[in-house]
């Protein structure tokens, strides 16, 4: 394997990662205040397409962005309905909202389009193109450096920067802002949140509502940027991929990213037999590659690799006591 | 004080849940710079009076007043704005923080942490140089004892400047030294002015630390005297309705032969901490042996050992054939066999299936008993009926089969449980704190019973972190401490000081 071929392997990691980053610090907002989100998968497919449909329509990517932003939300919104007002069950929620996404998308989508469940195909300023950085031909003379600057680091779209940049910040916002302590204090504890004088439903809602963004960009990503229209089930299970992802991560901000990289990398191998031949001299089926995530994380919730401790008032709705 | 106005005055409040009325027509008067206690049985409705007060409940009628303004109270926000400070029976801390976070949490100085922390740490030192409280502010919750997370909770309150304390229950989990450390901090309190309500059911507090108590009975106020003018027997009076007997009816212990003989028993639990470690214990016929300690030094897993439901090394003889410690051959059902029963700890997660009826409950771990069998099928007009005739032998209230566990009081709840168990007559009976949230009417009878078994000859081990019910109900005490048994004394010839060294390890 050569070194252009590696970079494209790292370039394509990125592009896998991307998606499930997002998903996973919107799972991470989410569970880190004590709310269970299986729905991050149906949120996705539901913003990627809404956001496709708007920019069809529109012509407009960030209108786009912007319709699958709140598609996404107004599932979240569902969720936080169902399960911070009336503490209903947070996994049958999750559920339903899965296949409320999956049914309604392509029942709108023949509904505008009659293409069989898809959006046209987006072209022009309807879809996020990549962004080449500043000197980015006249850099990619230099040896390593260079390609590494071209390829991987340069050419990705607006998304891609905004997904990374947000392991940084969310890391700031939970560990060193007001907001953070108490969004951390009731994924735990939400008894001390609620003596200490601050509403529960309050920040569950908040931290539900960055969930349905994060998501939502996640979904845009997917139908916008990735792919050039949405078609039925293009989630593809990256919803739970981004769970498997957390619990790998152990809810934590930068071993997010370090998961969903490495999670993206096995997709990226997925897409080149090729180059798992050349390294280990062995054909691997794609499907074993593509089972990997869920396979590390129920090792590491077997606690073969340290031990993956949920928020402890994850999944129950919170009842005053007396 | 004559014309000072009280730190906390309430006007007829009255609030009710469905048909049940918890609070009825309460009025209060607290003077600032006192101890007030409020004593009743559980279930009385002190609890419910002070969330009204902290602004979890509003009150469906009444008024209050603190320092003599008029003050709405519709949620915690206020009450902390009212300078009313809350230290819960069980603490509301998030126990993966550190000491200093769980403090700001909720009064944060604006959106960053890092000069809330700053500012914090300093005020929490003057407050712990101010108040003599010291803890470390970088500890995290879940190393402290409970003893340090109980000082954390009340430097919770100071750092909101709240004027009003109120404590509830604050010595359930403390040994008697750090009760009494806690009620020097509370005296201290006092001393700079604050003004502390103390919520307890138990009337040595009581006696010991307040200027004024306040007696709740079924929702009422039925007193308020001032406690040098008082006696525990005419609280206990007061509190019950009826006259009590605060000491166990007994006579001398006549122990016969061996029941149980433990050698050298160890346990050690799943994260592979030895939690028992090498105990020789022995329990006759006919005598009471009370295991006193802290919790957490290996009483548990003593009880879920002979219980069999933890697995140990080691020996132990019932009636002096040897018993299985691991495998298959040591579970409830072979312990139930060898006439060992057991009243576990925790009534409501190893006792009782909360949602199933009284007679469900009742048949549990008897439910091959040969009478409750029809064909392959259960009895169940059977079970009922024996239920229904155990609970009247136990008084229990109401004495409905049909119940479900959790709509009986606790008091009740545990009496189901002694019943199944008392009556099967076993050989050895294991008792895990017998009147933890029991109150004092059935602690009585509780007690009673045990009594009673032990008088028909059998042999009682009995586990308890209240040490004055060790040393009324026991004939012989041994303490345990970090998984060994620091001594042993008859009850006739130790106190509660004593005992109390050897709790917390101090071998005299």
């Amino acid at each position: 394997m050569d070194f252009l071929t590696f970079i494209q392997l790292l370039d394509s990691t990125v592009r896998l990662a991307t998606p499930l980053l997002l998903a996973c610090l919107a799972g991470l907002f989410s569970e880190r205040a004590g709310i269970f989100d299986i729905g991050l998968e149906g949120k996705m497919l539901a913003a990627a397409f809404f956001s496709a449909a708007i920019a069809a329509v529109t012509g407009s990517v960030w209108l786009g962005l912007l319709a699958g932003i709140a598609s996404s939300m107004a599932f979240s919104l569902l969720h936080g309905v169902a399960s911070i007002t009336f503490r209903g069950n947070q996994l049958i929620s999750g559920v339903a909202i899965n296949f409320l996404a999956a049914g309604l998308t392509v029942l709108i989508a023949q509904d505008w389009f009659s293409q069989g469940g898809r959006t046209p195909s987006l072209m022009g300023g309807a879809r996020f193109e990549p962004i080449i950085l500043p000197f980015a031909d006249s850099l990619g003379g230099i040896p390593v450096f260079g390609p590494i600057y071209r390829e991987l680091i340069s050419g990705h779209s607006i998304l891609v920067y905004v997904a990374f940049a947000m392991v940084p910040l969310t890391w700031w916002i939970l560990f060193r802002t007001r907001f953070g302590l108490r969004l951390r204090a009731v994924g735990e504890n939400p008894a001390a949140v609620d003596t200490a004088g601050v509403s529960v439903v309050g920040l569950r809602y908040a931290a539900v509502i960055i969930c349905g963004v994060l998501c939502g960009i996640a979904g845009a990503y997917l139908s916008t940027a990735l792919q050039a229209g949405f078609v039925k089930d293009m989630s593809a299970g990256r919803g739970f991929i981004a769970l498997a992802a957390l619990i790998f991560a152990k809810w934590r901000p930068w071993y997010a990213l370090y998961a969903t990289l490495l999670f993206g990398l096995f997709g990226a191998l997925e897409t080149r037999p090729d180059v798992i031949e050349a390294l280990f001299g062995l054909k691997v089926q794609g499907a074993l590659l593509g089972a990997l995530p869920y396979v590390m994380t129920v090792i590491i919730l077997a606690g073969f690799v340290g031990k993956a401790i949920p928020p402890r008032a994850g999944g129950e709705p919170y009842v005053k006591e007396r | 004080m004559g014309e000072q106005a009280p730190a906390i005055e309430l006007k007829g409040i009255s609030k009710a849940f469905g048909p049940v009325q918890a609070n009825k027509d309460i009025s209060i008067r607290v003077m600032p710079g006192t101890i007030h206690g409020i004593i009743g049985e559980n279930g009385a409705g002190k609890s419910t009076l002070m969330s009204i007060l902290y602004g979890f409940y509003k009150a469906d009628k009444g008024e209050i007043f603190i320092s003599g303004q008029k003050t709405e109270i519709p949620d915690s926000q206020a009450a902390i704005a009212a300078g009313i400070g809350m230290v819960f029976q069980h603490f509301k801390l998030v126990e993966n923080f550190t000491v200093l976070e769980n403090i700001i949490l909720g009064a944060e100085d604006g959106g960053l942490l890092t000069p809330s922390l700053a500012k914090a740490r300093k005020t929490l030192l003057e407050l712990e140089h101010e108040y003599g409280l010291n803890v470390d502010p970088d500890a995290v919750i879940e190393e402290l004892g409970v003893g340090m997370q109980q000082r954390v909770e009340i430097l919770k309150a100071l750092y909101r400047q709240a004027d009003i304390l109120i404590l509830d229950e604050p010595t359930g989990v403390l040994t008697p030294a750090e009760a009494d450390q806690l009620f020097r901090i509370l005296d201290r309190l006092r001393e700079e002015g604050k003004t502390i309500i103390l919520i307890t059911h138990k009337l040595r507090e009581i006696m010991e630390a307040t200027d004024t108590v306040s007696v709740m009975r079924r929702g009422e106020m039925t007193a308020t005297v001032k406690t040098a003018d008082t006696s525990p027997a005419e609280l206990a009076e007061l509190m019950v309705g009826r006259k009590v007997l605060l000491r166990v009816d007994k006579t001398s212990a006549q122990p016969g032969d061996v029941v149980l003989d433990i050698k050298d028993l160890r346990v050690v639990d799943d994260k592979g901490v030895e939690r028992i470690k090498g105990i020789d214990l022995q329990v006759r016929a006919g005598e009471i042996v009370g295991i006193a300690g802290v919790a957490g030094n290996g009483q548990s897993e003593l009880l879920e050992v002979l219980g069999g439901y933890a697995d140990a090394t080691g020996e132990v003889r019932v009636n002096g054939q040897p018993l299985e410690l691991s495998g298959k051959r040591s579970d409830g059902r072979a312990r139930r066999a060898r006439g060992i029963a057991h009243v576990p700890e925790d009534r409501q997660r190893e006792g009782l299936i909360m949602d199933f009826s009284a007679w469900e409950n009742t048949a549990f771990g008897y439910h091959r008993d040969p009478d409750y069998q029809s064909g392959v099928l259960l009895n169940n007009t059977a079970i009922r009926a024996d239920t229904e005739e155990k609970m009247g032998r136990f008084d229990v209230r109401p004495p409905n089969p049909a119940l479900a566990a959790k709509n009986f009081s606790g008091g009740n709840q545990q009496k189901i449980v002694l019943a199944r168990e008392i009556e099967r007559n076993p050989d050895l009976l294991l008792v895990g704190q017998p009147t933890r949230g029991v109150d004092i009417g059935a602690i009585e009878f509780i007690h009673q019973q045990i009594v009673a078994l032990r008088d028909k000859g059998k042999a009682v081990l009995l586990v308890s972190v209240e040490l004055e019910e060790i040393l009324a109900l026991s004939d012989r005490v041994a303490v345990m401490f970090d998984g060994h048994i620091m001594g042993e004394r008859l009850s006739a010839e130790t106190d509660e000081k004593e005992l109390g060294l050897l709790m917390a390890g101090v071998n005299a």
